[in-house]
């Protein structure tokens, strides 16, 4: 050491970093560093092309869904027709002959239809929708019956499809859907006001539909919503009683090592196993209610638990243990300790991996397959224990149809699930944020 | 170590301890003898035998890892939080064992309070922070009383008059000093016999240590204080009573102005002439 401070260093003697290898070997890093940012910028730029791509191709898909081509029908609701004998009774009135009011007046909008092909071909241009429209408004109110009324109704799915333009009008009349009258009427029609484009209000508040210009998503979001809802009142509690446990009050010995293992691995087990888990037990064993919500959130619990317990576990772990010394150190029992202090402390974490969790449930389908949720329903459930259809689900099942206006209908719900999804996970954060900010 | 020694030059020294050695009170409130404490099979701490005098200030020091935390830690059973600890022989308060199986830890803590070496107050506001331990030990009957403790103990604290205006505001948005204060208020709330101190100053300024030993020195009147401290000119300004700890026995203990002016053992000599530690 002295040596070093009493003798200057030879002038000859360069140290050992300027030398060209050193200079050589700096220059190597500094190329690394740099090469290692641009692979970190090349991923976020691919990343961001994946989800713009994946977002407008739904967005150019869907939102065709949101709107739709309605038809303005007048129409006498002939005695003789609906009810000969004036019973006013709802059976008879229920099965009356609407079909025939609503085909009368569409051929009589057009002069030139006489023949029965043309009237079959006419009959096409409008919904069954408008039957069940007539139907409602008159069992609704049966004093109506011999006035004439006014009800709007949804076109047939091909005009609608031929009005959004994903029918080709250039295509020979045998390779499509719609004959040339067809479009010649259609067009007369949107000329003369009667067909007019509106809101889709068939799209959010409909179940499902095997007519496509009737089908929507209500019955699916309100089969996910109380699947949710049944998911969330099992699993939170468990997963957080479970992770408290663990956490803060387990002898850390074999046993419990083995538990957290299981748990991990649990939460990686593919959902179909736990769908398959679900059918054996909930159904099979149990004979639980085929297509409900509450063997569906039953099984998506199963799931979402591992998950809330992991994220808890790392919430309980992240609070400091100086407040458990602390609240220990005035003569909390531990119990006080963790519930007064340490878990309103976690509750933040806890709460936004429960949303995540709750997130990755709303999206599962497979399990849901295993539980007869994918079944046709066409009513909307009113409870946890009707039979129900779920958003993934529904998805499912319109992307599987054959008609060209599901394609748009899946898009559409997918856009709804991606808005449900994002809406939760932008939840989280500012959950998370919010409650942080108090301490 | 910590600065104690830039410490002296800004801090004049409270004074009062040195000439107060020998007014060590006579009474004993906790007696330890033949502690051993043992982490897994590692044994910390071999065989401790100490009597702590009441109302008096007891100082442990003693280099790091020498055991002085771990035997501080034995005096409220905050050791029962390591899973792997283990604590042998007998630790008696007001001649009773607290290591006895009847014993309720909750109200053995209540006795004996706790301040930590980091200020730890709870993320709530100060009045709750205060409040916290007489609630949970039913120790009022209506709001008024509670108000009246939650001011008592700050003022006891010295505290009161810098808290006052922002009683609701969160008790984490103090600075270091205050924090700890208000810590030593929370532990004064619950009206314990004893306070532990486990180096209640290592992480403060010096004025803000300076503070806190005064409040030590006031609050000997009416509670049985034992801290642990690695400074030596704060055991011999805040202490009547010092014991050396060192690898885990208990070298030396006695009267601080004594273990400071005329230590008995080699290792004494050595460390609080700062030849090792």
């Amino acid at each position: 050491m002295t040596d070093l401070n009493t003798s200057p260093v030879p002038s000859s003697v360069t140290s050992v970093h300027a030398t060209d290898a050193a200079r050589q070997r700096l220059n190597k890093r500094k190329a690394a560093n740099k090469r290692f940012r641009l692979y970190g910028m090349a991923g976020v730029v691919i990343a961001i092309a994946a989800l713009v791509m994946l977002l407008s191709t739904l967005v150019v898909q869907g939102y065709s869904a949101f709107y739709t081509h309605t038809m303005e029908l007048t129409i006498t609701l002939e005695q003789d027709v609906l009810d000969r004998n004036n019973t006013q009774d709802p059976e008879i009135l229920a099965r009356a002959n609407y079909r025939k009011l609503v085909k009368n007046e569409v051929y009589s909008l057009f002069d030139d239809v006489t023949s029965r092909r043309d009237k079959r071909a006419v009959s096409a241009l409008i919904s069954n929708g408008a039957i069940d429209a007539l139907r409602e408004a008159v069992l609704d109110d049966p004093t109506i019956i011999g006035s004439t009324i006014t009800i709007t109704a949804p076109v047939s799915d091909d005009i609608d499809m031929l009005l959004k333009g994903h029918i080709d009008r250039n295509v020979e009349e045998q390779l499509r859907r719609v004959s040339d009258r067809q479009i010649a009427w259609t067009d007369s029609l949107v000329e003369r006001g009667i067909i007019k484009r509106a809101f889709n209000t068939y799209f959010f508040t409909q179940g499902d539909s095997r007519e496509p210009e009737l089908a929507g998503i209500w019955g699916a979001v309100k089969g996910s919503f109380y699947t949710m809802v049944v998911t969330l009142l099992i699993s939170f509690p468990v997963a957080v009683g479970a992770a408290v446990y663990l956490e803060e009050f387990a002898a850390k010995n074999r046993f419990t090592a083995l538990v957290e293992v299981n748990i991990n691995n649990l939460a990686a087990v593919p959902s179909i196993v736990f769908g398959l888990l679900g059918l054996a037990i909930f159904l099979n064993f149990f004979e639980m209610s085929r297509s409900a919500p509450l063997v569906g959130g039953m099984v998506l619990a199963l799931m979402t638990v591992p998950t809330i317990i992991i994220a808890a576990r790392a919430a309980l772990k992240a609070v400091p243990p100086s407040i458990r010394e602390a609240a220990l150190g005035v003569g909390a029992s531990p119990m006080q300790a963790v519930f007064q202090h340490v878990l309103p402390l976690a509750m933040p974490g806890i709460l936004t991996g429960t949303i995540l969790g709750l997130a990755q449930a709303l999206g599962e389908t497979a399990p849901l397959l295993m539980i007869g949720m994918v079944a046709f329903i066409v009513d909307i459930p009113g409870g946890i224990t009707d039979p129900a259809s779920a958003l993934p689900v529904q998805i499912y099942l319109w992307a599987d149809s054959p008609e060209r206006a599901f394609v748009e209908k899946t898009s559409g719900a997918i856009i709804v699930l991606l808005v449900f999804l994002i809406t939760m996970n932008a939840a989280a954060t500012i959950l998370r944020k919010r409650l942080e900010r108090r301490w | 170590m910590n600065g104690t020694n830039q410490m002296d030059a800004i801090v004049k020294p409270i004074g009062t301890s040195m000439a107060d050695a020998d007014t060590i009170n006579s009474d004993i409130k906790i007696t330890a003898s033949g502690v051993k404490v043992y982490y897994g099979d590692n044994e910390a701490l071999h065989g401790v035998d100490i009597n702590i005098p009441a109302r008096t200030v007891t100082a442990l020091i003693g280099p790091s890892g020498c055991g002085k935390s771990t035997f501080l830690r034995c005096l409220n059973r905050m050791n029962d939080t390591i899973d792997i600890c283990r604590v042998e022989g007998d630790i008696l308060l007001d001649g009773e064992d607290i290591y006895k199986s009847s014993m309720d830890v909750v109200q053995l803590r209540a006795r004996v309070g706790m301040v930590f070496q980091k200020p730890n107050p709870f993320p709530k506001s100060i009045f709750e922070n205060i409040a916290y331990g007489p609630k949970i030990h039913g120790l009022f009957k209506d709001k008024a009383e509670l108000e009246g403790i939650v001011q008592g103990s700050l003022e006891r604290a010295g505290l009161w008059n810098e808290v006052k205006d922002r009683l609701h505001e969160p008790g984490t948005g103090l600075s270091g000093g205050q924090q700890q204060r208000l810590c030593i208020a929370r532990a004064i709330a619950v009206n314990p016999d004893v306070i532990l101190m486990d180096e209640p100053c290592s992480a403060l300024d010096p004025i803000a240590t300076a503070k806190v030993e005064e409040l030590i020195d006031e609050l000997r009147e009416n509670y049985t204080i034992v801290i642990v401290t690695h400074s030596m000119q704060q055991a011999a300004r805040v202490s009547q009573k010092t014991a050396f700890f060192h690898l885990g026995d208990l070298v030396e203990q006695g009267p601080t102005s004594d273990i400071f002016t005329n230590p008995q053992d080699q290792r004494t000599q050595d460390y609080i002439t700062g030849r090792f530690g």
